[in-house]
């Protein structure tokens, strides 16, 4: 049972999801158990056989919660990733660790969010968003969209990417909405004229390149991969994990150090292929985490799909559509299907590799899905 | 000063114990840096950290700096935002990287002059590059350093 590498020990085999709305009627604890018992469901596990759980922040409902509402067995395994949107694969990462090293059998992990009703982080004064903030909020660098903004602004100087580049992100995202009931975006296509004269969040980032605001929860199960054989569907297999805090780095407002224009991705992506038996030449379709679109540019780059400053031209030509070099968040992503904190990147991708998609890769057998650039970050290539 | 009113709601530094020299040097009119106070190292280090990130030396000082730099980025901040600053929206957020030191960058607001709301300067003024100088003007009733153009 034990093994030296998590390479492909593991696999995914259930997902679950409630439906993504601005606002939804249950509580943010209903939605994670309701995602959770579907996600058992769909593996064909019973939910007093889950003995491991992992979640990351801002989730608010924690294990003891979580374990009692759907009837966990035992629980020998349970973990909290921090840093937001940057702990969604974490969570498969410190689950394929405990169940491929004996920790554990079958393990959850989950976002639940009422993003959409709730409230905004930022607007809290009193609590503080784990950013230095004394050095950035007085002057209103107040919400992620203006700390990102500023990256981006300094990006686009100095690599001569445009908001073209960035509206091909926002554009593929919308289409592949299009294609996915389940999308909050799905009747709502998006045109170059709406990017472009649409109103500014923190100049240069306009409302389309801003992720929704989502009411929602999805979960999936991970057991070994023998004993992924016998469940009752298609395994989808967890062949490298990797997680990434670089040296000297400083989260979304990353303007500190010799190179702001590097982040996490660059060191979660050096761990993530050195063990891998494929490199990002051979990753069928991709779900990266678009919390806004300059973040794809920016992981393009850090996970070796082009060089330190191409991503924006890496988007040209429809690269990012289905049928393009690297079909890219084909679910819809955070832009347009639901921003969950990136966990529905991974169920995406999990759909993918069935050939379950709305928006299929034709034999798609790979798939790489990142969490947050800009913060503390984790991602995993996921094989059939 | 100017703006007073405008600008009496905005937010103050939630400052910490390695900030807070910072914000006293500051509030005398002195742009200064952390600086590791070991002999053969003196390397600048921001944001304030208890402990030098290349020697591990826990010994510091605060290294007073020409207040000249260069706006290294800068965004215009919509609503939605908290109202005191919806209120100026847009406005203008910099990060300008410091003469003495470019790794040393600080976020700030470019001003039409000391004290002045962060609306205060015409956005088209704006650009990558440009030389700005530190001022000191009071902002919610803390000193902040703020940024004038060197040719407004």
């Amino acid at each position: 049972m034990a093994s030296s590498s998590l390479k492909d020990a593991t696999a995914i085999v259930g997902i679950g999801q409630t439906p993504f709305a601005k606002q939804l009627p249950q509580s943010e604890k209903t939605l994670a158990a309701r995602a959770i018992v579907a996600a058992l469901d769909d593996a064909g596990i019973a939910p007093s056989e889950v003995d491991a759980f992992a979640s990351y922040t801002m989730e608010e409902t924690d294990e003891v919660e979580i374990a009692k509402a759907v009837g966990a067995g035992d629980v020998t395994f349970f973990s909290k990733v921090g840093f937001g949107g940057g702990g969604s694969c974490a969570t498969i990462a410190h689950l394929a660790a405990a169940v491929a090293t004996g920790q554990a059998n079958v393990g959850v992990a989950w976002r639940s969010r009422k993003r959409g009703s709730g409230p905004r982080p930022w607007k809290n004064t009193t609590a503080q968003l784990p950013t230095p903030a004394q050095w950035t909020r007085p002057f209103g660098l107040l919400r992620p969209a203006d700390e990102i903004g500023m990256l981006t602004r300094r990006y686009m100087h100095e690599y001569g990417a445009t908001r073209d580049h960035l509206f091909n992100v926002a554009l593929a995202c919308r289409n592949r909405a299009n294609q996915n009931p389940a999308a909050m975006m799905y009747e709502r296509p998006l045109t170059r004229d709406m990017y472009m004269t649409s109103r500014w969040i923190s100049e240069p980032l306009c409302l389309f390149d801003n992720c929704l605001e989502t009411d929602g929860a999805l979960a999936c199960v991970i057991v070994s991969a023998e004993r992924a054989r016998d469940c009752r569907r298609k395994p989808v297999y967890v062949h490298s994990v990797a997680q990434g805090l670089p040296a000297q780095h400083h989260g979304m407002v990353n303007y500190w150090n010799d190179d702001p224009l590097s982040g996490p991705a660059w060191t979660a992506a050096r761990h993530l292929w050195k063990q891998a038996d494929f490199g990002p030449q051979d990753v069928d379709v991709a779900q990266i985490y678009d919390a806004f679109t300059p973040l794809i540019p920016l992981s393009l780059e850090g996970y070796g799909f082009c060089g330190r400053g191409e991503g924006g031209a890496f988007t040209e030509g429809g690269a990012l559509e289905i049928g393009g070099r690297l079909p890219l968040n084909t679910g819809g992503g955070g832009l347009s299907e639901a921003y969950v904190h990136g966990f529905n990147l991974i169920n995406e991708g999990v759909k993918q590799l069935r050939g379950t998609s709305t928006a299929q890769v034709p034999d798609a057998a790979t798939c790489l899905v990142t969490a947050g650039e800009g913060v503390p970050t984790s991602a995993v290539l996921l094989r059939a | 000063m100017a703006d007073a009113a405008r600008t009496s709601n905005l937010l103050t530094p939630h400052m910490d114990d390695d900030g807070k020299p910072f914000w006293d040097y500051a509030a005398k009119g002195e742009l200064r840096v952390q600086a590791c106070a070991r002999p053969d190292c003196q390397e600048l280090r921001f944001p304030p950290r208890p402990c030098c990130p290349h020697c591990q030396s826990f010994d510091s000082e605060w290294r007073r700096m020409s207040g000249k730099g260069r706006i290294w980025s800068y965004v215009l901040p919509h609503p939605p935002l908290l109202p005191a600053y919806a209120e100026l929206a847009p406005y203008n957020a910099i990060v300008v990287e410091l003469a003495d030191a470019p790794r040393i960058r600080l976020v700030g607001n470019l001003v039409s002059e000391a004290g002045a709301a962060p609306n205060s300067v015409d956005p088209a003024k704006l650009r990558i590059g440009a030389r700005v100088q530190v001022v000191f003007g009071e902002v919610g009733g803390q000193v902040l350093p703020q940024w004038v153009l060197e040719r407004p």
